[in-house]
């Protein structure tokens, strides 16, 4: 049974704004980010925008393979996000630490310290898989809304 | 009853409201043209705010929480009030008081101190940074905004909107007069600091402070603030047009001549915003202080040997 959604809702699907974290990346994906921001892609016109406060964002963007450090900070920020709110994890490294898992500095991927609800693989993703990204991103949260079982959130 | 449809629909909620979410587009739209973007939808900013409507409030923990919720709901207001005051006095100038231009820019300084009041209510550091630069700021342009907004006031010999408009109508628009005109270009440049675009987005510094005073707040009472923001689109260059430009006038020629003349105010800051780097707080008061006050005194002398 879909429900109908509220205005409030429908905007929120026109404008995701996102707060980008690096986790101790290699930053080739931070990098990329900028490539769908910039003229070729444009994301502005989904409404798309980085905000520099997590307490502002939509989309809380995860690169990178969480080192020892990073971990409690991951979750203080999505602690601090107001909701709702979605979590992409993006990049081989915060998918499933990629090339560093088993390393002694990064003892846990990602979705194992906050929900996941989308994962972009790549490394660095191709600013069209992140924009694919985004679109899976916005239709989680609808059926969330919606009050749908998640079924595929996977990419 | 008037009153209240006086602030709630025409010219005050409603209808700067819905001016102020197009002009934020357009600024949004045309900074993006001018990076070679093809920039957001134009029901962005308001799709953006009822977004805000729908999530939650954060309140901080330490801190003042009454004052964290009341300061964006009193910029908010100031500015309604002085948008009202300044459309009072286009359609109906023998409505205005004695000091009614004195009233508008003291109310629209208020959402800078909205900022401040809010920014430090929430205990944060980085908001209490940004409130501090926000306060320097505030001093650095208001003296020249003053200065240039007293030669309208020397050469119309009157200390109201109405009586400023008066005058233009009958001698001409003060811009037309060199002290108008250096006058204008001071008021231009204080408003690029009053609607906090680039290069004086000093207090907000997203990439350097995490929005500053800002960095808090989430859900309707940021909404209130992004609100507060668009409602200074049109009503600061709409002041300056008053002020300077002849006003709306009373034909639909004059109308249409005065949205072209809000517009290209608008347009002038959005260039500004767009070819300049953001300035350090010290270097933006050194401007302030020197340059612009220099330029606005000048002026008002000008204006004083009746030129």
């Amino acid at each position: 049974m879909k429900k109908n959604l509220k205005i409030t809702q429908k905007a929120l699907l026109k404008s995701p704004w996102v707060f980008h974290l690096s986790t101790g990346s290699c930053n080739n994906c931070d990098i990329e980010i900028l490539d769908v921001l910039t003229p070729r892609f444009d994301a502005e016109r989904f409404g798309v925008m980085l905000v520099g406060s997590p307490r502002h964002a939509d989309v809380l963007l995860v690169t990178g393979a969480m080192t020892r450090k990073a971990l409690p900070r991951v979750k203080e920020v999505w602690k601090k996000m107001a909701r709702p709110c979605a979590v992409v994890a993006m990049g081989a490294c915060s998918m499933d630490q990629g090339i560093f898992r088993g390393a002694y500095n990064t003892p846990d991927p990602v979705d194992s310290v906050i929900p996941v609800d989308v994962y972009i693989p790549g490394c660095p993703p191709k600013p069209e898989a992140m924009i694919l990204g985004l679109v899976k991103a916005l239709e989680v949260v609808k059926e969330k809304f919606q009050g749908e079982k998640r079924i595929d959130k996977m990419l | 009853m008037t009153l209240l449809f006086n602030l709630l629909i025409f010219p005050g909620l409603l209808f700067t409201g819905f001016a102020g979410g197009l002009l934020s587009w357009f600024d949004r739209k045309l900074s993006a043209r001018l990076q070679w973007r093809r920039g957001p939808v134009w029901f962005q900013p308001f799709a953006d705010l009822a977004k805000l409507m729908g999530k939650e409030t954060i309140l901080p923990a330490e801190g003042s929480r009454p004052l964290f919720l009341f300061a964006p709901v009193a910029g908010l207001a100031a500015v309604l009030v002085a948008s009202w005051i300044i459309w009072l006095s286009l359609l109906r100038p023998e409505m205005g008081f004695v000091g009614d231009l004195i009233a508008v820019f003291y109310l629209l300084s208020v959402p800078a101190l909205a900022l401040i009041v809010g920014g430090s209510a929430s205990a944060n550091p980085l908001a209490s940074l940004g409130a501090g630069r926000e306060i320097k700021l505030l001093l650095a342009y208001e003296l020249p905004l003053l200065l240039s907004l007293l030669v309208p006031v020397v050469q119309a010999g009157s200390l109201r909107l109405g009586g400023i408009l008066a005058h233009q109508s009958a001698a001409g628009s003060i811009a037309g007069s060199w002290s108008g005109l250096l006058a204008l270009a001071a008021a231009v440049l204080c408003q690029q600091a009053k609607l906090g675009l680039p290069p004086f987005d000093i207090a907000e510094a997203e990439t350097e402070i995490s929005s500053g005073p800002l960095i808090e707040y989430s859900g309707p009472p940021l909404a209130l603030f992004k609100f507060t923001k668009m409602l200074m689109l049109p009503v600061m260059p709409l002041f300056l047009v008053t002020v300077f430009w002849n006003g709306i006038g009373s034909s639909l020629g004059g109308h249409l001549a005065a949205v072209a003349k809000v517009l290209a105010l608008v347009t002038a800051a959005v260039l500004i915003k767009n070819t300049n780097p953001r300035l350090r707080i010290d270097q933006a008061v050194k401007f302030f202080w020197g340059p612009v006050t220099i330029l606005a005194a000048s002026a008002l002398l000008l204006a004083l040997f009746g030129l």
